[in-house]
Parts: structure tokens; sequence; C-alpha cells
């Protein structure tokens, strides 16, 4: 098993994700991730998904992807040239001891402390998955309370070529 | 330009496709169109007795005529009857628009009377679907429904059409053209993969086509009876392909598979090329995966590309429409390869393990559907329902063009046969239609008896009744010790199926012997009315050859020694 980004363009209408999201589960393929917002033509839609698959599951993902009539195009990103981002945001666990300690590793990695409370805070991570997993691992030991994920998104980088 | 209500716009727009016949059921949140059918003659209209019934019934109209078969059921009950039918003409890539009411848009949601969510419980199971939310759709929802059902792999799209929509009004322009931009069927094959197919086909020595249903959608049957006039190579049909290649021809070795010839299925297993065409290697076609035709390269010519390497590793893969890649094909194969020791050996296994049965006084099932052949002289479009009745359908029957085979491969719905044959002979009027069935399928939409005497489509019902419910009772019999866990449906004791079609104002005979079998046949082909001819066959006849599951399929039970 490996994971795969794979962009997605499908028509902006009501319903859409849901068949994303049956086909998915009908087949027993699995997502990781799954981001999903409009592009820049209102009409279009951007799905950004991260599988787990096999090389042969990824080939019938994408070809039942494409058998759906609202599924425009579906670019594999995972063998291409581009920058993939993730925001998290990440609750971790302070006391008057470790709360410098916190904001000092969180300031070392760029990360933002975004908010502040007593026993607890928040630090935002935006980065490729390296940089949120290297962050995860500086702070875990500190004790996690809550993470929330976007889920990746990617973009095709210019010097070689649109898809 | 005058206004139109949703109705009469989705009427127009149904005169628009050439719609000649809708099969469907009327209910509360389709009465609006159905007062806009109110006297109308076109397209016609015909009641079933059930939602299942017109769901079937348009997909039966659709594989005999080749047009997109239309049903129509109210909101709720009435749609999810539909869905058993929908799904079955999903698998079997039928092309069927379903319509179905739906309670007002400011009710979705909300839990109404009759209210499901039927977009969403159809999604699987259609090609695409709409739900029709502002009466200035509807016309391009229709043309779009149209096209996705007919083109590309066909299959059932579904039209959910609120009350109020129907009651809405605009004017009314009907599109000339589909404009999908995400749709884009591929037909034209690769011009480089055909040159391979075709030296792939002139090396090869023990070369098979193995060709199903897309060999019948597309049309492509003559362009396959020209490879094969030129090439000589063994032709073996799916279920779904039946009627593709004619049975009848030197070279066609029959069905393959779990209850697939011997011949067919060791051709198979020793060949060296398969060329497959508009074909998908079920489980039921390739048995046991790991040991599928384990010398064989496969050639793979199908529209749908996910259908390509889905189960089996394809060498050269071709993706389009079947007819117009036979015909480039064409271009490029001009001689047989030299297959002469490969054919040889292939008539030994036609002679060594022909396929058989006991010959003896007995009335058995395989002798009913000989009889059949020899009274409609081949001629007849039959339906079957599923399992047993279905396997000797197949078997016993040849058929010799394509859409005269109609039956539920995929899905393998029971209950199927009967409403489909109804659709098929409103269809076909000039031609015999016989539903092969057993004593359980027939009882799963027996109700459309009314039908098809009220509207007087005259439809032929052979019930092969051994009481039992046979396929399953076969499973049981061979790898469950006998233990036939309610599979006795003592159909000799209730109903009385002669009684059942004489109640509905249809024929009924009961035939028990061997001897009273053609005649009851002749009698039923001569009469102006639906007859459903009750054959009360031995027991315990089993379908044979037969590939246990799980096994390669060169591994029959009742295969050569």
């Amino acid at each position: 098993m490996q994971k795969f980004t794979l962009s997605v363009l499908v028509e902006n209408k009501f319903g859409v994700l849901a068949r994303v999201a049956g086909l998915f589960s009908a087949r027993g393929f699995n997502i990781n991730s799954l981001a999903v917002a409009e592009t820049e033509d209102p009409t279009v839609s951007r799905m950004t998904m991260v599988v787990d698959a096999d090389e042969k599951t990824l080939e019938q993902i994408k070809k039942q992807l494409n058998k759906l009539i609202d599924v425009i195009k579906i670019i594999d990103l995972t063998k291409k040239d581009c920058i993939d981002r993730e925001l998290v945001l990440i609750k971790v666990k302070i006391n008057a001891k470790t709360r410098d300690k916190v904001v000092q590793a969180a300031d070392s990695l760029n990360a933002r402390v975004v908010d502040m409370g007593k026993d607890s805070l928040t630090v935002e991570e935006v980065g490729d998955m390296k940089k949120i997993n290297a962050t995860l691992e500086l702070l875990g030991p500190f004790g996690i309370v809550e993470i929330v994920r976007t889920g990746r998104i990617a973009i095709q980088s210019e010097k070689k070529g649109v898809a | 330009m005058a206004k139109m209500t949703g109705a009469e716009i989705l009427l127009e727009s149904l005169n628009h496709e050439k719609v000649k016949v809708i099969f469907g059921y009327p209910g509360g949140s389709v009465l609006p169109l159905f007062d806009k059918m109110y006297g109308r003659k076109e397209p016609r209209f015909i009641l079933t007795r059930h939602e299942q019934g017109a769901a079937h019934a348009a997909d039966g109209y659709a594989r005999a005529t080749g047009e997109v078969g239309v049903c129509l059921a109210t909101s709720g009950p009435g749609a999810t009857n539909l869905v058993t039918g929908i799904a079955t003409a999903y698998m079997d890539s039928v092309p069927i628009v379903a319509i179905t009411g739906q309670v007002k848009t400011f009710l979705i949601g909300n839990d109404a009377f009759q209210e499901a969510d039927v977009t969403g419980i159809t999604r699987p199971v259609t090609k695409h679907n709409f739900l029709a939310k502002d009466v200035k759709e509807l016309a391009e929802i229709v043309k779009e429904a149209f096209h996705i059902a007919r083109t590309g792999r066909p299959g059932p799209v579904l039209i959910d059409l609120p009350v109020d929509v129907q009651l809405a009004s605009c004017e009314f322009h009907y599109p000339r053209q589909a404009e999908i931009r995400s749709y884009k069927p591929t037909l034209e094959g690769h011009a480089g993969q055909i040159k391979r197919i075709a030296k792939a086909i002139e090396k090869s020595k023990r070369p098979i086509l193995y060709i199903g249903g897309g060999v019948i959608i597309s049309g492509a049957n003559h362009e396959m009876m020209e490879l094969v006039r030129r090439t000589h190579i063994p032709v073996t049909t799916t279920l779904m392909g039946m009627g593709a290649f004619p049975d009848t021809h030197p070279s066609s070795l029959g069905m393959l598979g779990m209850h697939g010839t011997v011949y067919a299925n060791h051709a198979i297993q020793e060949s060296d090329l398969i060329i497959a065409v508009g074909a998908r290697f079920d489980d039921r076609v390739t048995g046991k995966l790991d040991e599928f035709a384990p010398h064989a390269r496969i050639v793979h010519i199908d529209i749908d590309p996910s259908s390509v390497s889905k189960n089996v590793k394809v060498s050269i893969p071709c993706i389009g429409d079947a007819k117009r890649i036979l015909k480039q094909l064409l271009r490029f194969v001009k001689t047989a390869p030299n297959i002469d020791d490969w054919l040889a050996k292939i008539n030994g296994w036609k002679e060594k393990a022909p396929l058989k049965y006991t010959r003896d006084d007995k009335l058995r099932p395989q002798y009913v559907i000989e009889e059949i052949y020899n009274a409609t002289k081949g001629e007849a479009i039959i339906t079957t329902e599923v399992g047993q009745n279905q396997m000797w359908a197949a078997q016993y029957y040849k058929y010799t063009k394509p859409r005269t085979f109609l039956t539920s491969g995929g899905l393998g719905t029971m209950g199927y046969g009967f409403p489909a044959a109804i659709g098929a002979k409103v269809g076909r009027p000039e031609k015999i239609v016989f539903d092969i069935a057993g004593d359980g399928s027939i009882q799963m939409n027996i109700q459309e008896l009314a039908t098809a005497v009220l509207s007087k489509i005259n439809v032929k019902i052979a019930v092969l009744n051994n009481c039992y419910l046979g396929m399953v009772r076969q499973w049981q019999e061979l790898f469950y010790k006998k233990r036939y866990s309610h599979t006795y449906l003592n159909t000799c004791n209730s109903p009385d199926l002669v009684k059942v079609a004489e109640a509905y104002g249809a024929v009924g005979i009961r035939v028990t012997k061997k001897s009273e079998v053609k005649k009851a046949i002749e009698r039923a082909i001569k009469e102006p009315n639906t007859v459903l001819i009750d054959f009360n066959i031995e027991k315990e006849e089993n379908v044979m050859p037969m590939v246990p599951a799980g096994e390669a399929i060169n591994r029959m039970i009742g295969g050569m020694a």
C-alpha cells in the first residue's frame, strides 16, 4: 500500500461529493484525506484526495472516478512536481513549567501559537507532510489534547508545465 | 412562445426522443404527469401491476429493440420498487430512463408522505441520475438523460421530478444536442493497438474469441462473423453475448464459464491468445482467477476502460466501440493464422464431451427447451428468469441473432423474465416471445399476467416446474450434503399455476408427460392470448456441466475424465 495524491476536478453541483464518497465506499477504496472547494471557475470544484492503494487499485480508482459523469478531470500528482500543503491545528497540554518550552518549540519550527489557555495552547502549522510530521513529533512529548487537520491540498509546479 | 408545464415538457421531450412506449404505475406524486397523459396516444402507456414489472419491461423493450426503454413510477415506494429493475439494467448495461415523482421541492428532506431519497438510493445502480429542481432545466435534463443512457457503455439513468416542478411552467426549447463537458466516451480504437492485435492474431497458434454483450450492444455481429470467416478462430460467448455469434456455426463453442461447454472451457484454458470483445471477465466466467488461461496473452476490446485489467492482466487493451474497432481490425487481418492443429484438438473435445442429458421417457427440462427451439425454428425471443431455467435456456436453445436472448446476467434477478418478455413483445410484436421460467421465479412477478392479458401483449411462459428453488437446491445437493434448507417450494401443491393463469384470463396448460410437450408448445404458439405452460419436470435434474465455485474452469463436474 502506498499513498497517492489525486487532484480531481468535478462539476460544482450538489450531490457530487456523495457520488465520489459513495464510489469509494461501494468499491472498498480507502480515502486518507479529502479537501474540497471551488476553483477559479465557479462551476468547477477541486477535490484533492490522498488515497491508500496499490498500483492496481489506484488504476481502478482513477477509471471508476472517470466513469462518474460529473468528474471532469483527474490529475495524479503523486509522481509530478508539485507543492503540497496541509494546515494543522494542534492543541498541546501546558502547565506553568512547560508553557514556555512549548512556545519555544513552536517558534523553532516557525509554527504560530494562535490560542493560549490555562491548561493548553493551540499551535497552527502549515506545511508539507514532512514539516507537519516534524511538528507533531516535537510537540508530542508535551501531551497532545487534540489535532485537527484540513487534509492535503496540492498544486503543480510551473516548471514542469501544466497537466 | 407559449408556456408549458413541467409535465407537458417531460412528455414533449419524450416525443423528441422518439419514445414510443412508457411502462409504469401511477401515484400521488405523478398525478400532474398522469393528468397530461389522459387520452394521449403517444407515447403509448402500459400499466403494469407492480413498479418492478415496469422497470423490467422497459429493460426487456430496450434489449429487444436497442432503443432506450422508459419506465415511470411515483415517489417513495413506487420509486424503491423500481430499484431492482434499475440495478438489473445497470449490471447488464441496458439503456433505460426511469422517471420518478418526488414530493414538492420545499418538502424534500422533511420526511414527507411517500418521500424517499431516490437519487441517493439509486446512485450506485444508475449510470447517472438527476433531481430536477427547476422546470427551466427539465428539457435539458431529459436530453442529457437519454444521451447518457444510450451512449458509451449504456446504462440506466433516473430523473426524479418533484410535483411542483411538474406543475410549474416555462417556455419549452428542446436542445438539439446534449453538451456534457465531462462525458465524452471513447469510440475509435487506438490505431497502434489495433495493429498490435492483428500481429498477435497472426502469430497465435491457439487463439480464441471470447465475446460478450458489448458485441450485441454495438451491433458488431457482422464484423465478428467476418473476422471468424477470415481467421477460423473459434468463438465462445458469455451469457450476455448469446446471439452475438450463431450457436449453429461450426466455429461456435457455445457458452463458457460455470455452466459453459466443456470444450469452450478447455479451449480457454489451453489458448495462447484470448481476444475478448465486449466482455468483462466476470467471476462466473473466469472461475479461479489465478489459474485462468495460464498460457494466454489477452487482448481486451471494450468501451469501458474500468473493465480492462480489473480482473485479469491484459496485454493489449483497446478502448472503444467494438464495431468500429473490429472494422479497423479487418483492414489488417486478411487471412487465417496457422491453427489447424488447434482446431482439430477442439473438435476432439467437442466429440468427446458434448452437451448432454439423459434422453429417456422422463419429462426433462432440456428436452422442453429443445422443443421450444424446434417449434419456433430458432426465431423466437427468449427471456429467462434466474437459476436452472436460465442455464438450460442458454445451453439448449440455439441463438443465431443478437437481441433474441434476454436474461439478467449480472445481477441475477429472479422475476426478470416475464415482465422483460412483455417489454420485448411490445418492442418486437412480430416475434414469438417465450419466457423460460422456474416455478420460483415466475411467482416473483406473476401479477404481470394482468398486464399481458389486459394490454393484449401475447407472450408465452414455459414454467420448468420442479417444485424446488432448483439452482440453490442443486448447490445444496452437491456442496451441502443434500440438506435442502428451505428450497422446497412445494409448487406441486400451491399455487396451481394453470388455475392462476386462467384466473388472470390467460391460457393455462399443464404438461406432465414427455409425449405432451410438442403439442402443448404448438398450441401455445397458435393461441392469440398469453399462455402459461406448467411443465412438471424431473424434480432433481441438475444443470451440467458445472465448475464448482472457486475452481479453475477446466475442472468441471460432468467434464472430461
